[in-house]
């Protein structure tokens, strides 16, 4: 190695500090200033309103929070989110399964089931089957040679609660079981055919390789579903089943404080949906779990102990 | 079980030590023949390999060995006897479900793909039809894992997830998997075709043990190596007919038709 030469030093150094003294100056965003300012503004607007305009009355939506017949109607809301819920997964399962099933019969009828229950909107439905006892009197069922062995006039079990869960989950299965569906498909054909190779027979594949699957694809909009679905209730309403928001409008209808209710009612629906999303949030990460790293291998040992246990019984 | 091979042996002139045995095998979708007449006798403990172009039927044939595919016309049997019909008077049955599975578990299946499944770990893609299907008890099935994972090498993988396993070790994975059912035939589809090249080599040596540990073996691959190293028999495929076949290292060498000579040009 040679003694560098001085004015090759001098140059070396200079474009080295050249290079130091370079910055990245960020593009302005004028668009994006323009926007944060208005937004800022619209809710400074909003949050005034609300608080500036006597007439929301917040002392007495906090003094409705938590009334008897609010509370009544909270949990009749949540009761029939979780029963409805729970039986359009069920009928909606049954409806995807059917739809991609060999048989073109099985497939038709679950597309017609699809196509009624998902086009016809829901007030109609609830009302409908409100009214049923209009088109049938009376439900029976009469066996050959026993004769009539069940019989029931349809208004004395078409209450407004049990139309209620009839129609809803019908339609909510609707959706479920496009939901479902596209959960099943979006499966690799391989699972199922690997899963055949090995000779597992077709319930089998379904229950165990294809439908845990597809939760994961299944699991967000059905979160959604859930969602809407708790909104949706509010439409019993309109058949006289004492839900949250029938409670609320009972109220208002006596004391005027019209606002104030409402504001009681959406108060009990954005809780509910918080705590949803954060069970939604849970239930992914558990169904989704073979696709993050986040499960740590401590904890996938014991659940194989625990597989194997379970498989024991 | 043993009146039934008897008899078909009798009836259609099956090797008593034949493993696979094809005559005449046909299949098409619609108008398109796919398969136009497949001989192929397969003994117990030997290895066969299929070569030839892509579409020419040499997947499909594989496929229906195990009944993933209905054979259109011909006689197909794997242990002298039928996968998905029973025989009687000249007519073939379809079987119930259940017992096309049961003769299913008992024949093996490598894919292109791998196709672990995604959502269970290591352990339980191999214990899930063992205990499944036959019943076995989980601890013996858990103990029966380990020792095969133990001979393809992945044994320290016992609880991870197929995704974050190189496709080489998924592929040993589904080896394993595929003989946690003690098949008498393993059926290998393309099983490197999806790897890339310095993983192939795994793969091919954990095949090559299974061959020399007397597993009867359908390979289609792409590996003309393999296929002259471990092969029995090799057979060329081309537009759904048997163009020729043979000793690998003879045919390999010297190949007597054209189509096989400008095929073995293009992949050697």
């Amino acid at each position: 190695m040679g003694v560098a030469h001085p004015t090759e030093m001098s140059v070396e150094q200079g474009a080295a500090a050249a290079v130091a003294r370079l910055t990245v100056v960020p593009q302005r965003r004028y668009g994006i200033w323009i926007g944060t300012a208005l937004a800022l503004l619209l809710a400074f607007l909003i949050v005034r309103a609300f608080a500036s305009n006597p007439a929301f009355a917040w002392g007495t939506a906090a003094g409705y929070l938590f009334h008897p017949s609010i509370m009544r109607g909270l949990s009749n809301t949540l009761i029939l989110t979780v029963v409805i819920m729970a039986l359009a997964i069920v009928i909606g399962t049954v409806i995807a399964i059917m739809r991609v099933s060999p048989s073109p019969v099985l497939r038709g009828f679950a597309g017609v089931y699809v196509w009624f229950f998902r086009g016809v909107p829901a007030l109609i439905q609830l009302i409908f089957w409100f009214n049923l006892s209009l088109l049938v009197r009376e439900v029976s069922v009469a066996l050959p040679f026993l004769g009539t062995i069940f019989s029931a006039r349809t208004n004395d079990f078409m209450t407004p609660f049990f139309s209620a869960v009839v129609a809803l989950s019908l339609c909510e299965a609707g959706y479920m079981a496009e939901i479902i569906r596209a959960g099943i498909k979006s499966v690799p054909a391989g699972q199922a055919e690997a899963a055949s190779a090995l000779g597992m027979p077709y319930r089998m594949i379904l229950k165990r390789i294809t439908l845990p699957q597809a939760m994961r694809f299944v699991l967000p909009p059905t979160g959604n579903e859930a969602i809407n679905l708790l909104t949706m209730t509010s439409l019993v309403t309109f058949i006289a089943v004492d839900d949250l928001f029938y409670s609320a409008q009972s109220i208002y209808a006596r004391t005027f404080e019209t606002i104030p209710l409402l504001i009681v009612v959406a108060f009990w629906y954005l809780a509910v949906v918080s705590i949803m999303s954060v069970g939604q949030h849970f239930l992914e990460r558990h169904f989704g779990r073979s696709d993050t790293r986040r499960d740590p291998l401590a904890m996938r040992a014991l659940r194989n102990a625990i597989s194997l246990a379970g498989i024991a019984r | 079980m043993s009146d039934v091979k008897s008899e078909n042996r009798a009836r259609f002139g099956v090797p008593a030590d034949s493993m696979v045995f094809a005559r005449g095998v046909r299949k098409s979708y619609g108008q398109l023949d796919v398969l136009q007449g497949i001989d192929l006798d397969v003994p117990a403990g030997s290895v066969a390999c299929i070569i030839g172009p892509s579409g020419s039927g040499k997947s499909t044939f594989l496929r229906c060995i195990n009944h993933l595919e209905k054979i259109t016309g011909g006689l197909l049997l794997v242990d002298s006897q039928f996968v998905g019909y029973d025989l009687r008077d000249d007519k073939l049955y379809e079987v119930k479900d259940d017992l096309l599975c049961q003769r299913r578990a008992e024949i093996g299946m490598l894919f292109q793909s791998f196709n672990l499944f995604s959502h269970m770990t290591v352990l339980e893609n191999l214990i899930e039809a063992p205990t499944q299907v036959r019943g076995i008890a989980p601890e013996q099935a858990k103990a029966e894992a380990e020792i095969l994972l133990r001979l393809v090498g992945l044994l320290d993988k016992v609880d991870r997830y197929p995704r974050e396993l190189s496709g080489g070790q998924q592929q040993r994975v589904a080896i394993a998997r595929a003989m946690a059912m003690k098949p008498k035939v393993l059926l290998f589809d393309e099983p490197t075709s999806a790897l890339d090249p310095e993983l192939v080599g795994e793969v091919l040596q954990v095949m090559r043990d299974l061959a020399e540990s007397g597993m009867t073996m359908v390979v289609v691959t792409h590996e003309i190596g393999f296929a002259r190293e471990i092969g029995d028999q090799l057979v060329f495929m081309d537009g759904g007919v048997i163009v020729e076949r043979g000793a690998p290292r003879e045919m390999i060498a010297d190949p007597q038709s054209p189509r096989t000579r400008e095929f073995l040009s293009r992949v050697l």
